[in-house]
């Protein structure tokens, strides 16, 4: 931690950048701080209740987030993917942003509480983990915390898979019908970057804005599609969503099957190409008559 | 034809709703129509720049609307007009298909094609089958009545 705050004066202090985007002790647990003054730094800290995925300030959509100049950003291996998919997409450029990687020993799936890992409060995508250490960061602070407990529960989407599609529907339908469109999930996404969502469009108006079954069910199959070889797993959709709606189990689906298809698995590396935006000529197609 | 074998016939008409792209599958359509093949009539085409113009976003909202069914055809590989638009289109709808699937809508209404502007047979076909496929697996009724749910 001591690491982390010297790193980021230093950083104020040379005007490397102008801001440090990290994580402090807020009135309701962790939140992200945005450090501007170098006497600022000491607010930053690192702990497990530390999983917001800060990559998300980076989104050029976020203009008033770009007038503040040059950022440094603290990120957990996960969140480095994030940053890879931002400069992967052209959305940002590496050289614009200082990346802080900070050693990740596993996060809570709630940024209130004391901070202990147990099997039951750690995120689900820490059950996956392969990104300890990201290797995207211009700085690694911190030293390698002992690998998180594996959170326990069902296969979900193994389950789904076995259903059919009447029941897979039921099971939707019920699910999204708390949906009450406040578009949270969208917001938190650091990938979702388009500048006006086409969900904000009302001539013509693709997705309806009311919280309507067939509206909701729209809106999500749109966001998931859209996030096909784009979602980096870190989430915040579901952390986000007020209704508690399983938004990972459909945003699983869509990874695993554009690992399947096209042999993609989200990347740190920013040169690896994206999979939809891409072609290969021998691609299967044996859906198509 | 007798009375009972129209009526039979009449029993369920799918709304079938036809996505195509301009150069290739439009044409080819058209080349059936000018053939005179027997084919359904029931199809609803929709004419695209390309198969890279659609969005699956068209097809959910098709459903919404009532369709019964969806037919998504283009140029073969290596024929798009614009180079690459239904190599694009190939991934995308590879994945929203398994997630239309994944979500509960009976991939079988959805039937994707290649069909090229001599292929008015093969369009013949494309509608034909669907259509057979659709009939049996009747209406869309889940989609429709939850389309038009109130409150």
């Amino acid at each position: 931690m001591k690491a982390l705050q010297e790193l980021a004066r230093k950083l104020l202090e040379d005007k490397t950048v102008s801001v440090v985007i990290g994580y402090e002790e807020g009135p309701h647990g962790v939140r992200p701080a945005f450090i501007t003054k170098p006497d600022q730094a000491d607010r930053l800290i690192f702990d497990p209740r530390c999983v917001h995925n800060l990559a998300t300030f980076l989104s050029p959509r976020r203009s008033h987030l770009v007038t503040l100049g040059k950022k440094a950003v603290v990120v957990k291996g996960c969140d480095a993917r994030a940053v890879a998919g931002l400069v992967r997409e052209t959305q940002i450029k590496r050289e614009d942003v200082v990346v802080i990687g900070v050693r990740c020993g596993g996060v809570t799936g709630d940024p209130m509480g004391d901070g202990k890992l147990t099997e039951k409060n750690v995120a689900p995508r820490c059950a996956v983990c392969d990104v300890r250490e990201p290797k995207l960061a211009d700085h690694l602070v911190g030293e390698l915390p002992p690998a998180p407990p594996t959170p326990k529960g069902p296969d979900m989407v193994a389950k789904l898979d076995a259903m059919t599609p009447e029941e897979r529907w039921a099971f939707w339908q019920k699910e999204l019908e708390r949906c009450v469109r406040c578009h949270a999930c969208r917001e938190v996404c650091p990938m979702c970057f388009c500048e006006r969502c086409i969900a904000d469009k009302s001539m013509p108006q693709w997705i309806e804005s009311s919280a309507h079954p067939r509206a909701n069910l729209s809106w999500q199959m749109t966001r998931v599609l859209h996030m096909a070889g784009r979602c980096v797993g870190c989430g915040e959709c579901v952390r986000a969503c007020p209704a508690n709606i399983p938004l990972g189990l459909i945003l699983k689906k869509v990874a695993a099957v554009v690992e399947e298809r096209y042999g993609y698995r989200v990347s740190d590396d920013p040169s690896v190409p994206a999979p939809i935006g891409t072609y290969r000529l021998d691609d299967k197609q044996e859906f198509i008559l | 034809m007798s009375a009972t074998t129209t009526s039979e016939a009449k029993g369920f008409q799918p709304r079938i709703v036809a996505f195509v792209c301009n150069w290739c599958t439009y044409t080819g359509a058209d080349l059936a129509g000018t053939s005179r093949l027997q084919m359904a009539s029931i199809v609803r085409i929709i004419r695209l720049p390309c198969t890279g113009r659609i969005d699956p976003l068209f097809i959910i909202k098709a459903f919404e609307r009532g369709a019964d069914g969806v037919i998504v055809s283009g140029c073969h590989p290596a024929d798009c007009h614009y180079t690459a638009g239904n190599y694009h289109a190939r991934r995308r709808f590879a994945v929203a298909r398994e997630i239309f699937d994944f979500m509960g809508i009976d991939p079988r209404r959805i039937t994707f094609s290649w069909v090229s502007a001599s292929e008015g047979g093969k369009w013949a076909e494309v509608v034909n089958d669907t259509t057979a496929r659709v009939r049996e697996l009747g209406p869309f009724t889940a989609y429709r009545e939850m389309a038009a749910r109130t409150a």
